[in-house]
């Protein structure tokens, strides 16, 4: 056993709801949390005679991703009736793209822990509808409620080639940033917004000799977290199943596990994957779709930077580190918020601090991002600035930009109106530094014997100027001045 | 009988039996037209010469629930009551 050796394999499909406002092939309304069955007409119920239409802005959504995931654009594509048997989807097909997906062959590119990053590879990105949703009710009955019925999704398959339950995280999270940047979709993760699908197993040496695991897909997931954490338990799962048992990939010996989130297991749903007989065949109620040159051009000018992009733009061009580089373009409205501050004047870093430090924070009480807070990018560049040149110090710049949030005024009025502005003024200082050289003349002696109380004894003094000034005086001014008093 | 049962179809003896000839002579007029050569053809996926049935998106109203509802054979207050979904392989 000691010298087993494992290689974790991961595969990912994921499923993304694009944002918009009304459903796939019928006009009802995409909303989350409305009455029950209250979103639905005669084409999600799957009426007789009823004719499917193409949303336009779904299907440029799904360009859009697959452009920014690399992929190469199909001109042409179809739709495809793909059977199912569950009452969510009540005309028992599912529209879906079966060879003629939308897009193919791309890649994401993903940060690592170490700071690097790797690029996982995409097979496909196609678009598809959404089922409804089932709900157990009480009895041996469930309940449907068919709102989410014919919602636009796009469905990410991508190649095996994460290696760990981490990378598997970290490309989840990437792709929530990309089709949130690109305003495709919400991806909120409580609505469902995003679900995922790993495909795992593993390739063990052991004693020279290389054994595959059978393939496990797990389902039921809709949290980073549940992700990652599936991925781990299907890693010691099969390391203990392959010691136990020997099993090892065959063909058609493929299993589904179903996710437990309260017990953070995953449990056997299907031991063999059926030869899945989903009959397809094209929809005949839709056209195939064309992109032609202009249409496509006219998508890829929607484009904007993407975000590892400019993670990556933030930690060479500004200097920032690759942490806060990250937390600021987790969002992009606090990306583009930070990129126009420093636009506007602010220094990098200084305009990072503020918004990492204190924005944020306010942020988050307000509960929205910092685009929302209230104050402008020019007047975050403004405090920036009066933090580099003196007039007030880093804590009173946290007071004033909370009195920008909650009056709106600008920060050099708040600086006066709060008594915050630094007394940098030498005249006036120097004074004060006699006064207190006089008041104490041991610690004037420490200082010039140039001992080991010296240094103790230095910060002592430049203490007690900044309490005569109430904290008001510049320290850095202070500190010059008490240098050249006392040699 | 395997598309019976994929199409949720209970059928008589007899029915079975003249379903059985009538697929058959469906087949082998499929088979016929599988001797053509259509190595130099594109497969079609639409018979009609039209593409890019577009609509905008823009919501309209819906049915609502009363009338969604109208023709369940069951109902649970707001949702269709159905028989116990076992099988946790539903969703898209
Ligand atoms: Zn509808």
């Amino acid at each position: 056993m000691s010298d087993l050796q494992y290689k974790v394999v991961v595969g990912l499909e994921i499923h993304v709801q694009l944002c918009t406002k009304s459903k796939m092939f019928c006009g009802c309304a995409v909303e989350f949390g409305a009455e029950p069955n209250s979103r639905v007409c005669p084409v999600c119920l799957g009426m007789p005679g009823v004719l499917p239409v193409m949303n336009r802005l779904a299907v440029e959504y799904a360009i859009l991703a697959g452009l920014a995931l690399n992929c190469r654009i199909a001109r042409r594509t179809k739709w495809d009736r793909k059977s199912y048997y569950y009452p969510d989807l009540p005309k028992n097909y599912q529209i879906s793209q079966y060879d003629l997906p939308l897009s193919a062959e791309g890649y994401i590119e993903i940060p690592l822990d170490d700071g690097r990053t790797k690029k996982i590879r995409i097979t496909r990105a196609h678009l598809e509808e959404d089922a409804g949703k089932n709900l157990h009710a009480e009895g041996n009955y469930s309940q449907v409620d068919l709102n989410r019925t014919g919602t636009p999704l796009l469905e990410i398959v991508t190649e095996p080639d994460m290696s760990s339950a981490a990378e598997v995280r970290a490309l989840a999270v990437e792709l929530q940033r990309i089709v949130r940047y690109l305003g495709v979709s919400e991806a909120d993760m409580q609505k469902g917004h995003m679900r995922f699908e790993p495909n795992v197993n593993l390739i063990i040496t052991r004693g020279g000799r290389q054994y595959k695991t059978p393939i496990v897909e797990v389902k039921n997931l809709n949290s980073f977290r549940s992700l990652e954490r599936s991925v781990e338990y299907e890693i010691g799962r099969q390391i203990d199943e392959f010691l136990e048992t020997g099993r090892t990939l065959e063909i058609g010996n493929k299993s589904t596990r179903g996710w437990d989130d309260v017990r953070e297991i995953t449990v056997l749903q299907r031991e063999k994957e059926e030869a899945h007989d989903y009959r397809y065949f094209p929809d005949p109620d839709l056209v195939p779709v064309e992109v032609d040159e202009a249409w496509l051009a006219e998508i890829q000018s929607r484009l904007c930077e993407l975000p590892l992009a400019r993670q990556r733009r933030f930690a060479e061009e500004y200097g920032l580190s690759a942490y806060d580089a990250g937390v600021l373009t987790a969002e992009r409205e606090t990306a583009d918020f930070f990129d126009q501050a420093v636009r506007a004047g602010g220094e990098p870093k200084r305009v990072c601090n503020l918004l990492t430090q204190v924005g944020m924070k306010l942020a988050n009480e307000k509960g929205g991002g910092i685009a929302r807070l209230g104050p402008s990018t020019q007047a975050v560049a403004e405090l920036a600035k009066m933090i580099d040149d003196g007039t007030v110090n880093a804590t009173a710049a946290g007071t004033i930009f909370a009195e920008m949030v909650a009056t709106g005024k600008n920060p050099a009025a708040l600086a006066d109106e709060l008594n915050l502005v630094q007394k940098s003024d030498a005249g006036e200082l120097e004074a004060m530094v006699d006064e207190v050289l006089a008041a104490n003349a041991e610690a004037v002696a420490d200082v010039r014997s140039g001992g080991k109380k010296a240094g103790k004894a230095r910060g002592f003094l430049l203490g007690q100027v900044m309490q005569r000034t109430k904290g008001q005086a510049n320290p850095k001014v202070v500190s010059e001045i008490l240098g050249k008093k006392l040699g | 009988m395997k598309v019976a049962k994929l199409s949720r179809l209970e059928l008589t003896e007899t029915e079975v039996d003249q379903f059985t000839g009538q697929l058959c002579a469906i087949l082998e007029y499929v088979e016929k037209m599988n001797e053509l050569d259509t190595a130099d053809v594109d497969p079609l996926a639409h018979c009609l010469p039209i593409r890019n049935v577009l609509r905008a998106d823009v919501p309209v109203e819906s049915l609502g629930t009363q009338r969604v509802l109208a023709n369940a054979p069951v109902r649970d207050e707001q949702f269709f009551r159905v028989p116990r979904i076992l099988d946790e392989g539903s969703g898209a």
